[in-house]
């Protein structure tokens, strides 16, 4: 809303832009600074993690863009535009998938769908749901419930409801998190794969070091909380398609992810709680 | 039938055994041999029919001893009250009053089915008045902060007040004992409605509200798709509680307003003193409440997503 950015500014190169964000919670034991002086740009089509130790804020980040939170100071932009509340521009996979019990896996992306193309018949709708279902290979497990399917499965539904939205920022919030290692590999393989053939912006958050390294253009990775901010950007020049046998060996993988590690183990290592 | 019996004499046989084993056997090894009698036993099972038989009267037991105690705890007062008929005499009576529940004789004197349904009537009438009210009220307290903040001091004002209070006002407003009986109804049966679908409605998870948020729905699909899916069992635990309270009103309420219903004949009754027919419908009343309920928590499990 009200500010846009000069024209002659690369859109581009900014897709999301960060702008001095500043970000307090009240609580009931009196203010907590979350956040202190954050800046970041995103260009489009990019892949950024978010990595740093709980509690460092990194969710609050994400959902300062996904339009959840209100900044206590500083602006957010989104193409050019101020983000003032979630958008279909910026699908969201949360963290515990958040599908809703009572829909089926077909009805909860449809939810997504009858918003966003609100416009389209009842056809159309339906035939994106299905796509978005059969892109993250669930078309046989439309009709069942949340209940019904696995912990990656249900991931898979909040994915395919994020990207049945057509979003042009895809926002994750440590998506992986809750599954195990064999789940989370393959999921992580065709997030890449997804994200290669939609080419879309996405930032996510993450706490796993290798997830950071393989899937991203760029690692932010933040100091601690309170007031915690940006410590560094690494860049990650790996070739894609990446593959994670390859790169196991791959000594330039192997220098990134000691990186990050020496980042959050020596610099800013996190006292035991 | 023979290799039943046979069967069984083998059982007994290898306990025996076994017993005299164990009787020999060192204290040490008692245990492994307890084990395999346990498992020779367990091998040889006895008929499904037997099974069945056995867990039926383990789940049927308990209560029937319950409701005998009662009997006896009756009967043992009635004895000491002469008054006070005891649980035969109240049967035969009870079959007498339900020979022919249906007949009229005037205005005053109606059979006991009449009377029953007369009082479901109004109960009917005064709790679907309340769940039309309550529950949406309930809704919007729940979702918006200010009205759930303008309404708290008047609900909690409101609510403890003993419900045959309300009548004189439902008298003074509505001047007809039959609407007031409904008031009275309609006013102690709403509150655990609006408060439970109100409860139910803060407790939906900030998860869910995220995503409604994020796919920006519109208000009438949160309520339809999210807040109404996740209160409904609040909002059936409202409606139960509701219905017993609406229940246990009307007997109160017919009793002072008069006319048909279960609460006048109690009170009519009492004014001839048939003492046999004020118990038979105690028990009219507490079965048919307990039936309300059931059907209630059978149309609930029936609407839950779990």
């Amino acid at each position: 809303m009200g500010k846009t950015l000069p024209q002659d500014k690369i859109l581009q190169d900014r897709y999301v832009l960060v702008e001095n964000i500043n970000m307090t919670f009240s609580t009931k034991k009196g203010t907590f600074e979350a956040l202190r002086n954050i800046n970041l740009d995103i260009k489009e089509g990019e892949f950024v993690t978010i990595i740093g130790h709980s509690g460092c804020g990194k969710s609050t980040v994400l959902n300062l863009i996904a339009g959840l939170l209100e900044p206590t100071s500083g602006h957010l932009f989104c193409n050019g535009r101020e983000i003032a509340g979630p958008g279909p521009d910026r699908g969201v996979v949360f963290q515990n998938h958040s599908l809703l019990p009572w829909l089926t896996c077909f009805e909860n992306v449809h939810l997504a769908v009858e918003r966003v193309f609100k416009h389209e018949s009842q056809v159309q709708q339906d035939l994106r749901t299905m796509d978005a279902l059969d892109l993250v290979g669930l078309s046989h497990a439309t009709d069942k419930r949340p209940s019904e399917i696995s912990g990656g499965m249900k991931q898979r539904v909040g994915i395919a409801r994020a990207l049945a939205m057509e979003p042009k920022v895809l926002l994750l919030d440590e998506p992986f998190g809750a599954l195990d290692a064999l789940t989370r590999a393959n999921l992580q393989d065709e997030l890449m794969r997804i994200m290669a053939k939609s080419g879309a912006t996405a930032v996510m958050v993450t706490h796993d070091v290798d997830e950071a390294v393989l899937l991203s253009d760029r690692i932010v990775m933040m100091t601690n909380g309170p007031a915690a901010t940006i410590g560094e950007i690494l860049p990650v020049d790996l070739v894609r398609p990446r593959n994670r046998l390859e790169l196991a060996e791959d000594k330039n993988y192997n220098h990134l992810r000691a990186e990050v590690l020496k980042f959050l183990y020596e610099r800013h290592a996190k006292k035991a709680a | 039938m023979s290799v039943v019996s046979i069967k069984k004499e083998n059982i007994e046989a290898v306990m025996k055994d076994e017993k005299v084993i164990v009787s020999i056997m060192p204290a040490a090894n008692s245990e492994i041999t307890t084990k395999k009698v346990v498992r020779t036993v367990a091998a040889k099972k006895p008929s499904k029919f037997a099974m069945q038989t056995r867990s039926f009267f383990e789940w049927a037991l308990p209560p029937a001893i319950g409701i005998l105690l009662l009997l006896a705890t009756w009967s043992l007062i009635s004895y000491q009250t002469p008054e006070l008929p005891g649980p035969i005499k109240t049967w035969h009576s009870a079959v007498e009053v339900f020979r022919n529940p249906f007949y009229i004789n005037g205005p005053n004197d109606m059979g006991i089915g009449w009377n029953i349904l007369n009082s479901l009537k109004r109960v009917a009438l005064g709790f679907g008045l309340a769940a039309i009210v309550g529950i949406p009220l309930g809704f919007i307290i729940g979702r918006f902060q200010f009205i759930s903040r303008m309404v708290a001091p008047i609900i909690s004002l409101l609510r403890p007040v003993s419900p045959l209070a309300w009548l004189p006002i439902g008298l003074l407003v509505f001047k007809a004992a039959n609407p007031a009986a409904i008031w009275v109804i309609f006013i102690s049966a709403i509150w655990p409605m609006i408060i439970n679908t109100a409860v139910g409605v803060s407790k939906v998870p900030q998860d869910y509200m995220n995503v409604a948020k994020v796919l920006n729905l519109s208000e009438w699909k949160i309520v339809t798709r999210i807040l109404f899916p996740y209160v409904l069992p609040y909002m059936m635990t409202g409606v139960r509680l509701s219905i017993g309270v609406a229940w246990l009103v009307i007997v109160a309420a017919e009793m002072l307003t008069g006319g048909v219903g279960i609460g006048f004949w109690v009170w009519d009754e009492w004014n001839n003193l048939n003492v046999e027919h004020i118990i038979i419908a105690i028990f009219i009343v507490g079965i048919v409440g307990l039936l309300l309920e059931q059907t209630l928590i059978q149309i609930a499990k029936r609407f839950s997503y779990e």
